[in-house]
């Protein structure tokens, strides 16, 4: 993992400095909050519906077991026990006081970790594939480049002041986890025909308002030209991208309204320039992060007793179905611990659990942990050998659901529970889908299913790409839900379509019920999962399931 | 016929905690929603508004949120009012919780 050069620690400690005399100055009326606001932004500090909001960026989703057991004392010193970890792998704390931020911010860079642009319009947090490094299917891990692009994009004089936020994500998979088409830029890693890695290039995705899936902008960029590339992709859009309003401001809108062959072209003029202005340095600095990012040392050892205990345990065995994936190393597993016990809410994690997992990455897993977009907590590392302990352990800390990929592991905002922007809630929607499903007992029959819920038009639950998609809106005073359909976060990303007219709070899920039955009914065994259903059915059949009246009406 | 005027109270968050606050007929800043000073005038609202963003020190984020009259005191309007009157849905935090300043 990534250590703190002498630089990035003084960089940091400066900042948090700066900040600390920033809160002592809107404390004593010297500075206003009109001023205070972006100073407090920029650091990643929200004023959220009941309180401030801290957001810290969790770099390319990967934790250390210290810097997880430094999120839990935050969390119990700061706050009120707890973390939310969202789907831009950050952690939220969601009851700090402006004055013990300063404190907080010393104590995250105690363990190199920060809150720097976690706002505003500045490059974010870059995120990257959960199973980075452990993947079976990967060509090369995408964090060393990430790690690149924050040391890059952080403070940088030029991009401050964007148009708009702008979000980079990376995987280095061809199964694409990391729901790259969805970023202003998505970057893949490919073997060129050559035999050499280099990057897809992909531009304009997004969600929110307008939501847009992202374009090639160019199928192979060399590795050597991706800093000076990336500099020709914002700097235009610094320029391009419009400023008269906030809702055509992001580079999905620069591309579409410019068209991709006239950005393309700007692009390509603009990296005549940058790429003369780079001496080759960040490849050097690139090799030192590469370095720092060694696999660990594997262990050759039999897989004993892990089938033992999966042919006799039916527990462990539906936990090993669901939650665990395919590893590069023979003999390991990437573990997903799901977040997403019944009733409990997606992304949520107690400092208590926090701890249990540190532990058990420091016991089973080479000390490291990984936060995924979907708001799970993976252990990337852990030998087959060892996962009988490892699920006894999290079954006792509440953290043993096996749910990965069902339809209890949802994806969701906070909404109104929390967010100042949202104009519903999105939290209990998920809780009640993931009980009333448990309930009756069709959560292991509906098998593969993503359901994302959003509280706002803004998508950070991302529904525009789940397989069903919930859109919590405020119609005349009252919550009032979407429902959109054959939405897909992968490398074959795909917005959804809105089924038809909104739902009230209280008739969500039996219309998500409604819907599922007419899946189950339709389909032509287990193999065919609800979002193939859908493609092989199209909307009808599911739209007259959720309005049966209408259906009804129709038909006489 | 001008259309009547929606009563409205003055509400922000404190400079602090961020807790939500609602401005008193007697100038203070209190945690409770039924405490809050039910404006039922346009221009009162607008004086008692100005009044409130002054505070620079003690408050965040001051404005006007439509309310109407209950028998404890002002009663939120909106869900999303009401939802700052309590807390959030998932834990008992906020204002629900027991000991809350």
């Amino acid at each position: 993992m990534y250590k703190y050069s002498d630089f990035d620690a003084a960089f940091v400690a400066e900042r948090n400095a700066q900040f600390r005399g920033q809160v002592e100055r809107r404390l004593s009326g010297a500075l206003t909050e009109d001023e205070f606001r972006p100073l407090r932004l920029m650091n990643g500090l929200y004023l959220q519906l009941h309180a401030y909001m801290l957001r810290v960026a969790i770099p390319y989703g990967t934790l250390s077991s210290a810097q997880m057991r430094q999120l839990a004392y935050i969390a119990e010193r700061w706050d009120k026990g707890y973390g939310h970890f969202t789907t831009r792998q950050n952690i939220q704390y969601n009851w700090p006081k402006l004055t013990d931020v300063p404190d907080i911010l010393d104590a995250l860079a105690e363990v190199q970790l920060h809150a720097i642009q976690t706002s505003g319009n500045t490059i974010r947090n870059v995120t990257a594939d959960h199973f980075a490094g452990a993947a079976a299917d990967e060509v090369e891990d995408p964090r060393p480049t990430a790690e690149l692009i924050r040391q890059w994009s952080t403070d940088h004089p030029e991009f401050q002041f964007l148009p708009r936020k702008f979000k980079i994500g990376i995987t280095g998979a061809p199964n694409d986890r990391a729901v790259i088409k969805s970023h202003d830029i998505g970057l893949r890693l490919v073997r060129g025909g050559s035999g050499r890695v280099g990057y897809e290039v992909i531009v304009g995705g997004g969600l929110g308002r307008t939501p847009m899936i992202g374009q090639v902008i160019r199928p192979f960029l060399r590795k050597e030209d991706l800093l000076p590339y990336l500099e020709a992709i914002v700097s235009v859009y610094n320029l391009m991208g419009r400023r008269d309003n906030k809702y055509k401001a992001r580079i999905k809108i620069t591309v579409f309204e410019n068209g991709m062959e006239a950005f393309r072209d700007a692009v390509e003029e603009r990296f005549k320039a940058t790429r003369a202005e780079f001496s080759g340095v960040d490849q050097e600095i690139l090799r030192e992060i590469e370095a720092q990012f060694a696999a660990p040392a594997f262990r050759n050892a039999p897989e004993e007793g892990y089938e033992a205990v999966r042919a006799a345990d039916p527990v462990f065995r539906a936990w090993t179905d669901t939650n665990l994936a395919a590893h590069r190393a023979p003999g390991y597993a990437i573990v997903t611990v799901s977040l997403k016990a019944h009733g409990e809410t997606p992304g949520d994690a107690t400092a208590a659990q926090m701890r249990t997992l540190a532990d058990l990455a420091d016991r089973y897993g080479h000390g490291e942990l990984r936060i995924s977009h979907e708001q799970n907590v993976i252990l990337p590392h852990v030998h087959k050998s060892d996962l009988p302990a490892l699920h006894a352990v999290l079954k006792d800390a509440g953290l043993a659901t096996a749910n990965v990929g069902l339809i209890s592991d949802i994806i969701a905002c906070p909404g109104m529970d929390y967010c100042a922007l949202a104009t519903a809630r999105s939290i209990p929607v998920a809780q009640e889908i993931a009980t009333h499903f448990k309930a009756i007992g069709l959560e292991e029959e509906i098998g593969a299913l993503k359901i994302k819920i959003s509280g706002c038009i803004n998508a950070c639950g991302h529904h525009h790409v789940g397989h069903i998609g919930i859109l919590g809106l405020d119609r005349a005073g009252v919550e009032n839900y979407q429902i959109t359909l054959g939405g897909d976060a992968t490398e074959n990303a795909r917005i959804g379509e809105r089924a038809g007219p909104g739902f009230a709070y209280d008739q969500v899920v039996p219309a998500i019920e409604r819907l599922l039955r007419a899946y189950l009914a339709l389909r032509l065994g287990r193999t065919e999962t609800f979002a193939d259903a859908y493609q092989r059915l199209g909307a009808e059949p599911f739209k007259a399931a959720l309005y049966p009246a209408e259906a009804a009406r129709d038909a006489a | 016929m001008a259309r009547s005027y929606t009563p409205k109270i003055v509400t922000a968050n404190a400079l602090i905690e961020g807790d939500v606050v609602y401005l008193t007929a007697d100038d203070r800043w209190s945690r409770r929603h039924e405490e809050a000073e039910l404006i039922e005038d346009e221009a009162h609202a607008q004086l008692r508004l100005l009044h409130a963003q002054a505070q620079k020190n003690l408050i965040v984020g001051a404005y006007l949120a439509d309310a109407k009259a209950g028998p404890n005191g002002p009663e939120p309007v909106h869900f999303r009012e009401a939802f700052r009157t309590r807390g959030p849905s998932n834990y008992a935090h906020g204002k629900q919780e027991a000991g809350h300043v």
